[in-house]
């Protein structure tokens, strides 16, 4: 099959937010580009379906924090349909039986420390500047370590001047704090154990990592580079659900010109001569292409789409030992009305919840991935997204999605078959203490473990970041060092999932980090 | 009242080291020394008649030969006897015998598992070539990265330079080794649990980390980076105890005549006039005076326990109180009468029962035994490393009897219920004995006399905050330009004529000698003394 | 030594033929051969290495590690793992390969014995099984090393194909150079090839380590036996030099135990363009290597040198005028060619035949080093290849 005979110049394997923004970026730089998702719809982990008759969810994802505003008006987002039905959701930790800990309520925090108070919104700013200082590596390609590229030495002087330009006072402090877990500097900064434990909570969320992990401090700044209409670290809603965010990336790529086929599962890539040439759908469909930009995470990618028999053995090893064991679970429930206990919130319910056992209660809940068992009351992070838009369930009926952060992917004895209704039970259970009466609600539920995550979204491990964010695992490190942008050994084959720089949670980034690496490219390689 | 040049504050290994070195450049410098003896961890006591006790640390293999030939060591009585072995006993009657021979060591391997017998060729080599890398940076000041000074460029230039020498795959490895947990560095090369357990100590020992908490490679590193006699990663046991090294260091720096050492002198406060320090006083009221005074003691202290007579600022006080300083480790120290029989191991030429024997089945063991820790309880599986000197150096028990050190890792220093109290203590011991009984069934036996020294026992003996060996974490918040904290890891302190040599200093802790010779360093060039000889 | 259970007393391990060999071994010479003993020269140097050129050597090769490769993908594999297009080796073959990493540089030599369909023995110096296994990932293959259930000899010379018929090994007699057969003597199984290190006529036999003292024995009761010589690696070592072959830690170090990643080869520095074929599918490293061709080649040369004088240059640095360019591995005077050989390792540009560098000698003169600069020019490798060799 010879170049001159393919119809595409890019196939896009997976229809996930970075599958998307990267159908997007080419599409609108004139390149002639398919994307081929398994599954009916587009959306990846963040798909949208009914998990109840008439109720629905986007898939793991229930807020929207991180995509970035670059890609957003890039993209038009807004022309294509991205509305907001809550851009900035209020923290409210849970304290059992219907009581709560507004954490953004500066007055509601001062009964409890005036210290710590005095000391969130500071905190936050400071962690909002140093978040700042990384936040522009994220739409660039992260430099490898090969001196003789300039550009590789101007990537890095540029990394450095910025973090120069915090000043000092700022550098000294981040430089500390990097490799820092939440557990030191949450302690060091405050006083009272909720506050603690809910902003150690987002630290480690999605992450095999526990407030006492060294680098924990690293992913909380990541989450902190996340904006929502200008604001740093706020937490959006969008109207229908995050799924609807994946809709207007997918309208966005097709008025450039993208084609998405959904229904349309990939089998494998196509080699010939040592170069990616398409690939083949599971109906034995081929489709030829110039270049294969994959989507899915590194190890189905590289090991099961590509094939170890077109890689080395180091880089075998290397995709083989990236981590990405997933952590967190899914929790979707259908209630037929909201208790008592939820009609006076703030905000009009535009909050989320942290049911957190405390900042140690935390780093033992982290002991069922740790040993692969069943958790008992392991903390969650919930959010009602029918009190903000209540076209997501039928009328007056709401939906409940919780993150549960420590559910092992396999247990190390028996089999989730086995332990799963037990732990929804458990689940269901610990919410009702905290918000009593939901219980009676339950019209429905889902519970999806990091393993039905894996299957159901054909995510490998089943990991919120197609791989563990860790400073081994990150930046020039992500996912095997010498490979970080984009371009995977086989020529004409990238990746531009979350396995990639920078990493997971809907950034879009790595998606727009490899298409411009693929336009790049195709400029400069000589049509055949 | 005599004016000194320097005044150092506490005779640790760090502080002699420094005397040694300020003396031999032709300074006047008076040690003061808390405790009735010398040595701060480094000690050696007979603590029941006949037998030799190195009360807190045990080994030594990190000294610097630098500092050893430098200081004329071996001539003031320090020998270090290498040992050839090391041994990880399983209850089961099985072990893992680590040999200095390679090839010796590789059928042990093989007899557990053929491929990580190989693998830990590939593994090792890799240990080798980190430590390689490091150990130039050792007795190097780190630099201060946000600093915009010409000379300060020029040393982070200095010091960026062998990164960017290593070339793009070596980097790569040494990023992610430095950054990595053990547990995950290990995962990659072997499969077997008690040859992952075996290996992962080094990486636990005196750290408030698990093995799968990241970060804990390098301090795999810390504890590789050592020689005896020039052979890499070796230990060894200092011949009369570990006060010995202390001993030798002292008469290395009194024998220039210059250098006065005082015990039971407390030093409770800095005198600072003007924002120079001019001399310290001591708990009874007795004051001495000079334009340099170098502390030894941890940074925690320095900062929040010495009186300062110009109050330093809030924020340095805070940034003490917050460094990382935490007790993670107990110590047993047992005379006994006869040598415990371990499970399956045989006593006779055996070189690996003359290293360190471990209990340390599996990773994930090491890793409940931190879970422990974190709660407020001592691990009530610990992690447990046994030397018994005595084989080796006769001089540390009568004939036919032992002396043996009981290293135990993680015991926190205070307890969910409370302090540590002589009832939880010694709750804390039987612990540590009924677990080396199921090792060496009869060892109970044998016991004469036993010390049991928590984390409690140690910061109120030694001195060491928290009872922490290093004298603060070694993770990547306080290493190198962290070290203790951004801003003062060039061993000169907070006030002008002020130093730090402890273990809080770059490069950080273990009987290794640097901090002290780097401080040392320091105050030479600021006084315009030229280098240390 | 202790009974208990799994204490390890010994550094080194014998031989199946230790027995035999250790009464021999009058210079009590022993070396270290992965965690075995090897004999470095039993009696005298001399009339072992003229065994090897002019009648019978006898050289134990038991600690030569072998790898068993089994299962539905094992030529697959082995095509994927080795440069050379594995998939033309035919069953009773043994085919000379190496290996490389993913930068294109050779991890370790070794021969491999077609025994079957989907069953191969690879025979190396050096422990391999990680990198195969890793190598394998996803392959159907089964590993096994079974270094300890064989034992071998390397009968070498131009009268061991009589030795062998000898001892009743009829089927040595047409056996053709780089061919094998499994035979049965006695009960004893035996897998015969024809190779050797020493660039004669030879063989290899292979057997299990509770035949080793009977086959010796038999060997040692033949009519030739007065003309059979126990062999040392030393002697060897200058067999195998005249022969041209490279002999891993001399003159290479395998990729994966190079602490410096700039003394790791590719194939094209080693000399070893044939054993690569780029036309096959993908094996581990020809990206690399194709990258190295377009690139202009590769970065050194290993060549053979015709060294002017008779004093070995062993070690000896090269020189074009004041500057370095390459390095002696392995050097000798020979007894046979009456040449004084090199192996040597030089930059590319100084690698073509004929081309000539000044090498740098050290030669100790009772207690007094004298240095001699002498002429050593790039010739064709073997410098010995009698014509017995292949007949």
């Amino acid at each position: 099959m010879s170049a001159a005979s393919s119809n595409y110049d890019v196939a896009i394997i997976g229809g996930g937010h970075n599958g998307l923004v990267a159908a997007a970026c080419l599409a609108r730089a004139g390149i002639k580009t398919i994307l081929l998702e398994a599954a009916d719809a587009v959306g990846g982990a963040a798909r949208g379906y009914e998990f109840h008759p008439g109720f629905k969810v986007s898939g793991c994802a229930q807020i929207l924090n991180l995509l970035r505003p670059e890609i957003v008006d890039a993209l038009r987002l807004g022309d294509h349909g991205l509305r907001y039905a809550a851009s900035d959701l209020a923290t409210l930790s849970l304290l059992g039986d219907g009581q709560y800990l507004a954490l953004d309520d500066k007055a509601a925090l001062a009964q409890v420390s005036a210290a710590d108070a005095e000391n969130l919104p500071d905190f936050r700013r400071r962690m909002i500047r140093y978040a700042n200082a990384l936040a522009p590596s994220l739409l660039r390609q992260a430099p490898r370590m090969d001196f003789a590229n300039r550009a590789n030495v101007w990537e890095l002087a540029r990394f450095g001047l910025r973090i120069r330009m915090l000043g000092r006072r700022d550098m000294r402090e981040l430089l500390r704090i990097i490799g820092m877990n939440a557990y030191d500097l949450v302690t060091d900064e405050f006083e009272n154990e909720t506050l603690k434990a809910s902003i150690a909570l987002d630290a480690v969320m999605g992450n095999f990592m526990g407030p006492r992990s060294p680098n924990s401090v690293y992913t909380y700044l990541y989450r902190m580079a996340g904006s929502t209409n200008g604001n740093r670290g706020a937490l959006a809603l969008p109207a229908g659900g995050v799924a609807a965010v994946m809709q207007a990336l997918a309208a966005a790529a097709r008025s450039a010109g993208a084609e998405i086929r959904t229904g349309s599962p990939v089998a494998r890539v196509l080699v010939k001569d040592e170069r990616a040439t398409g690939v083949v759908l599971d109906d034995g469909t081929e489709i030829a292409s110039r270049i294969v930009l994959s989507n899915a995470d590194p190890k189905t990618s590289l090991l099961n789409l590509l094939g170890p028999e077109h890689l080395d053995t180091e880089f075998v090893r290397r995709t083989r030992h990236f981590r990405d064991r997933g952590t967190t679970a899914k929790l979707h429930l259908a209630l037929d009305a909201l208790p008592d206990s939820l009609r006076n919130l703030p905000k009009q319910g535009q909050a989320r919840f942290l049911l957190t056992p405390g900042l140690l209660g935390l780093e033992r809940a982290f002991d069922a991935c740790k040993y692969r068992t069943v958790p008992d009351a392991p903390p969650m992070e919930i959010v009602i997204p029918t009190l903000s838009d209540p076209s997501l369930a039928p009328e007056g009926k709401h939906v409940l999605s919780a993150n549960v952060q420590y559910v092992p992917y396999a247990l190390a004895e028996g089999n989730w078959d086995g332990a799963r209704a037990k732990l929804r039970e458990g689940l269901i259970a610990s919410i009702d203490t905290q918000l009593p009466g939901i219980k009676d609600r339950i019209v429905g539920a889902e519970l999806l473990t990091p393993a039905d995550i894996e299957a159901k979204f054909r995510l490998g491990g089943g990991h919120w970041h197609q791989g563990e964010i860790s400073l081994d695992q990150i930046w020039t490190l992500r996912p095997v060092p010498g490979f970080v942008q984009y371009r995977m050994p086989v020529a004409g084959f990238y990746l531009c999932g979350a396995g990639t720089h920078p990493g997971g949670g809907i950034t879009g980034a790595p998606g727009w980090n490899a298409a411009q690496a693929v336009i790049a490219d195709l400029k400069t390689e000589p049509t055949r | 009242m005599k004016r000194y040049d320097a005044i150092v504050v506490g005779a640790g290994h760090n502080g002699l080291v420094a005397a040694a070195y300020m003396a031999r450049a032709g300074l006047e410098v008076l040690v003061l020394e808390r405790r009735y003896l010398i040595g701060g961890a480094a000690v050696s006591e007979e603590l029941y008649p006949g037998f030799t006790y190195s009360t807190c640390s045990y080994v030594c293999s990190l000294l610097r030969p630098e500092i050893m030939r430098g200081l004329d060591l071996p001539r003031h009585g320090l020998q270090v006897i290498p040992y050839e072995g090391s041994l990880n006993v399983l209850t089961d009657g099985d072990f893992l015998a680590s040999y200095s021979n390679h090839d010796r060591m590789r059928r042990e391997l093989m007899r557990h598992s053929r491929r990580d017998a190989e693998a830990y060729d590939r593994y090792a080599l890799e240990i080798l070539r980190q430590c390689k890398f490091i150990r130039p940076m050792l007795l190097q000041m780190p630099p201060d990265p946000t600093s915009l000074r010409p000379k300060d460029l020029v040393d982070l230039v200095k010091f960026a330079k062998p990164f960017s020498e290593l070339g793009e795959k070596r980097l790569y490895e040494t990023m992610r080794f430095w950054t990595m947990s053990i547990g995950d560095f290990l995962d990659e090369y072997f499969e077997t649990d008690v040859i992952k357990g075996h290996l992962a100590g080094s990486s636990i020992i005196g750290t408030a980390l698990g093995p799968y908490s990241p970060g804990t490679a390098y301090v795999l590193l810390h504890h590789y980076m050592g020689e005896v006699d020039g052979s890499i990663g070796a230990w060894g046991y200092a011949r009369g105890g570990m006060g010995s090294i202390s001993k030798a260091l002292a008469a290395s720096a009194q024998e220039t005549g210059r250098c006065e050492i005082r015990c039971d002198a407390d030093v409770t406060d800095i005198i600072v006039k003007n924002g120079r320090v001019k001399g310290v006083a001591l708990a009874d009221g007795s004051e001495f005076y000079a334009d340099t005074v170098v502390s030894n003691l941890d940074f925690r202290r320095t900062i929040t326990k010495l009186k300062w007579t110009e109050a330093l600022d809030d924020e340095l006080v805070r940034k003490g109180e917050n460094f990382k300083i935490r007790g993670s480790s107990g110590k047993l120290n047992i005379a006994l009468d006869g040598l415990p029989n371990f499970k399956g191991v045989a006593v006779k030429n055996n070189p690996a029962l003359s290293g360190d024997i471990h209990y340390s089945p599996s990773l994930n063991y090491l890793e409940r035994a931190y879970d422990d820790w974190k709660y407020g309880h001592w691990s009530k599986k610990p992690y447990l490393d046994i030397v018994i000197p005595s084989l080796m150096d006769p001089t540390m028990a009568p004939e036919g009897k032992h002396f043996m050190s009981v290293f135990v890792q993680y015991v926190p220093p205070s307890l969910h219920d409370g302090l540590w109290t002589p009832a939880k203590r010694d709750a804390f011991g039987e612990t540590v004995i009924g677990l080396i009984e199921e090792m060496a069934p009869g060892f109970r036996n044998l016991i004469l006399h036993k010390q049991v020294r928590s984390p409690w026992e140690i910061e109120n003996e030694v001195g060491l905050t928290e009872g922490n060996i290093f004298q603060g974490e070694l993770t990547l918040d306080q290493l190198l330009f962290n070290r203790p904290v951004p801003g003062l890891a060039q061993y000169r302190g907070p006030k002008k004529g002020f130093y730090m040599c402890g273990s809080s200093m770059h490069p950080g802790g273990g009987v290794m000698g640097a901090p002290g010779y780097n401080a040392a360093r320091e105050v030479l060039k600021d006084l315009r003394r030229g280098a240390p000889a | 030594m202790s009974a208990l259970k799994g204490h390890i007393a010994q550094n080194l391990l014998p031989t199946p033929f230790y027995e035999r060999v250790l009464p021999l071994n009058l210079n009590h010479s022993w070396e270290r051969w992965e965690g075995y003993l090897s004999v470095g020269c039993f009696d005298n140097i001399e009339r072992e290495y003229t065994a090897i050129r002019n009648a019978v050597s006898v050289y134990d090769i038991s600690p030569m590690t072998q790898y068993r490769i089994g299962g539905a993908d094992a030529t697959r594999f082995l095509d994927r793992l080795m440069t050379r297009d594995m998939t033309k080796v035919a069953i009773g073959q043994v085919a000379y390969a190496i290996w490389c990493d993913d930068d294109g540089k050779v991890v370790e030599d070794g021969t491999v014995f077609r025994l079957g369909e989907r069953d191969y023995l690879i025979n190396v110096q050096e422990q391999n099984l990680s990198w195969f296994q890793d190598t394998a990932f996803q392959y159907d293959v089964s590993i096994a090393d079974v270094t300890e259930e064989l034992c071998g000899l390397s009968i070498q010379g131009p009268l061991s194909r009589q030795g062998l018929e000898q001892i009743g090994l009829k089927d040595v007699t047409a056996l053709k150079f780089f061919r094998l057969v499994q035979v049965e003597l006695d009960g004893m199984k035996i897998i015969l090839t024809r190779t050797g290190f020493t660039g004669d006529l030879g063989f290899e036999v292979y057997l299990r380590p509770e035949h080793a003292l009977a086959f010796w024995d038999r060997l040692m009761a033949t009519k030739l036996s007065p003309r059979i010589v126990p062999t040392g690696s030393h002697a060897l070592n200058l067999a195998r030099i005249e022969a041209g072959f490279l002999q891993v830690n001399t003159d290479f170090i395998g990729s994966e135990r190079c602490q410096r990643h700039s003394q790791r080869r590719s194939p094209f520095e080693l000399g070893f363009e044939r054993l690569v074929n780029f036309k096959k599918p993908y094996f581990v490293g020809k990206r690399a290597l194709l990258r190295e061709q377009a690139a202009g080649g590769p970065r050194w040369r290993t060549v053979g040198l015709d060294v002017t004088g008779n004093k070995p240059a062993d070690g000896s640095l090269l020189y074009d005028g004041n500057r370095e360019i390459g390095r002696v591995t392995s050097a000798m005077w020979s007894p046979t060619c009456k040449r004084n050989l090199a192996i040597a390792t030089v930059e590319a540009e100084y690698g073509a035949l004929g081309r000539t560098m000044q090498v740098d000698i050290w030669v100790t003169k009772e207690l007094r080093i004298e240095k001699r600069l002498v002429s050593g020019r790039v010739v064709e490798r073997p410098f010995y290849n009698p014509p017995h060799r292949l007949t």
